[in-house]
């Protein structure tokens, strides 16, 4: 294996923010994926299809979307700008917001299934009991769903590890902010230097393997509340 | 009658045509850097109203058509974007011929927002009033190499390193600027010659950007080189009416460019 330090750079900063997605994806994705399997409302068609949206857009859609919204006549960046934090394209905040909206069905919907799977008779029992339902969504939904969290939380975490199109689109290529692993890869390929293209994308195979791995021991383990539809 | 005589005219020409197209005409693809992709639309175009062959053009970025060739990419003709890749699938003999220039690039500064508009853009590199800067990736692209040289020549590496973006290829350096993420960018001349404002770089601020093209060497070809098609295209490129498309859409051009080809067959 040989790893330049650009490389290494590149493997921290692409653990640093499939880190950060993945926590932010869990405190985003759990009461949308609570709402999403107890709501009658007339807008959970349309929530879970926006959800579900970026497993079917290509990511150069989404990254040239993102672009323009996020660029200074954006109605994103409009509103960054006018909070004082300036436009998001080419920072390390702008790649976590693309990635949460890009990862978001990876985790909404394993927690989803494992919510749903529930059911109602146990939050019932609970109510009859006198418990608030605070109590009962910390006590009941959240120990009961915890396979649906493991899922949610390796597959945000890996599919923003595998992130490239949309990052490409609007990364800019900086070095220990926006330059992660799979632009790494992609730049040695075009700049003819296979050997470091094959150190780090035999890495990936193994850490994709070693993931997918982990995720189906998981699954095994605990039924099948959680697994993805 | 005279129903049966155009009908017999038409299949005339029918056959006429399938002749051609059988006989004479023959079809090749070739692969060419993004860059030069409008003006290789317009060449293709131009030669094709008066020969028989058909011209397909894949587009992409120079590093990825090295890689496809290598692993047998059915291309005749490839045009880069830069000199070292045409020269090294010379140096491992895949090609006919030596690499030749086909044109010479030009880097230009560009802004689209507008407050920059009618503004010196040299002066605003120079003041560092600008958010974003954005250049093609030297380790990738050509124009990327030359944007850095005119910034060393200019004292302005240090001073405008925070501001760089990089662009996986010049095309996508064109498109953080249009998108006005980046308030200026060196991008190539020739995406931006029918633009209002920017400011073209002098050459002597860095080495001309040379795009070589090479013609490919193909496992199936026994006897030396039996692609009429590709040989007449290379013609037609050094026409003085190629050269003026070229010149056209921002490139300079060699009026002297020539290829040697060699005929025989060294490698098998």
């Amino acid at each position: 294996m040989m790893l330049s330090d650009a490389d290494i750079g590149a493997l921290w900063l692409t653990l640093r923010l499939a880190t950060t997605v993945t926590i932010l994806l869990l405190i985003i994705g759990t009461p949308i994926a609570w709402w999403l399997s107890k709501t009658s409302s007339p807008f959970k068609g349309p929530v879970a299809a926006i959800v579900a949206l970026p497993l079917v857009l290509p990511p150069t859609v989404l990254g040239f979307y993102l672009l323009i919204a996020m660029g200074p006549n954006g109605f994103i960046g409009e509103l960054t700008q006018s909070l004082g934090l300036g436009t998001l394209p080419f920072t390390f905040w702008g790649l976590v917001f693309a990635s949460v909206i890009y990862s978001m069905p990876f985790v909404v919907q394993p927690l989803h299934n494992a919510m749903e799977a529930i059911g109602e008779r146990p939050l019932e029992v609970a109510a009859t009991l006198r418990a608030t339902p605070f109590d009962r969504f910390f006590t009941i939904v959240l120990p009961l769903a915890k396979p649906g969290f493991i899922t949610a939380s390796i597959l945000g975490f890996a599919h923003t590890v595998g992130e490239f199109g949309v990052i490409l689109m609007i990364g800019g290529n900086i070095p220990d902010e926006t330059r992660v692993v799979s632009v790494q890869v992609y730049d040695h390929v075009e700049s003819l230097e296979y050997a470091q293209a094959h150190s780090l994308s035999a890495l990936l195979v193994i850490f994709s393997f070693v993931v997918l791995l982990a995720l189906y021991a998981t699954q095994r383990k605990t039924s099948n509340v959680g697994m993805m539809k | 009658m005279h129903l049966v005589r155009s009908f017999s005219f038409h299949l005339y020409s029918i056959t006429l045509l399938l002749w051609c197209t059988s006989s004479q005409g023959e079809s090749i693809h070739i692969a060419v850097a993004s860059n030069f992709t409008h003006t290789m639309k317009a060449l293709i175009s131009e030669f094709e109203q008066n020969s028989p062959h058909k011209i397909k053009a894949s587009y992409g970025s120079s590093g990825k058509i090295y890689a496809q060739i290598k692993h047998g990419a059915p291309f005749k003709l490839f045009f880069s974007a830069d000199q070292s890749k045409p020269l090294a699938l010379y140096n491992e003999g895949l090609t006919h011929s030596k690499p030749f220039t086909y044109a010479l690039g030009g880097l230009a500064l560009w802004s689209n927002n507008k407050h920059f508009n009618g503004e010196n853009l040299e002066s605003v590199l120079l003041s560092g009033e600008f958010n974003k800067l954005a250049i093609a990736n030297p380790k990738l692209a050509p124009y990327g190499i030359a944007a850095i040289e005119v910034l060393k020549n200019m004292n302005l590496v240090e001073a405008t390193r925070k501001k760089w973006v990089r662009g996986e290829n010049i095309a996508q350096t064109y498109q953080f600027v249009r998108t006005e993420n980046a308030d200026i960018g060196f991008v190539a001349f020739s995406q931006i010659v029918r633009q209002p404002f920017y400011w073209k770089v002098p050459s002597n601020l860095y080495q001309p950007i040379r795009q070589d093209a090479v013609l490919l060497k193909h496992k199936s070809e026994k006897n030396g080189i039996n692609n009429k098609a590709a040989l007449d295209f290379i013609q037609f490129l050094n026409s003085l009416k190629s050269q003026a498309i070229i010149q056209s859409y921002g490139y300079r051009t060699e009026n002297n460019a020539y290829i040697e080809l060699e005929m025989s067959n060294k490698n098998t």
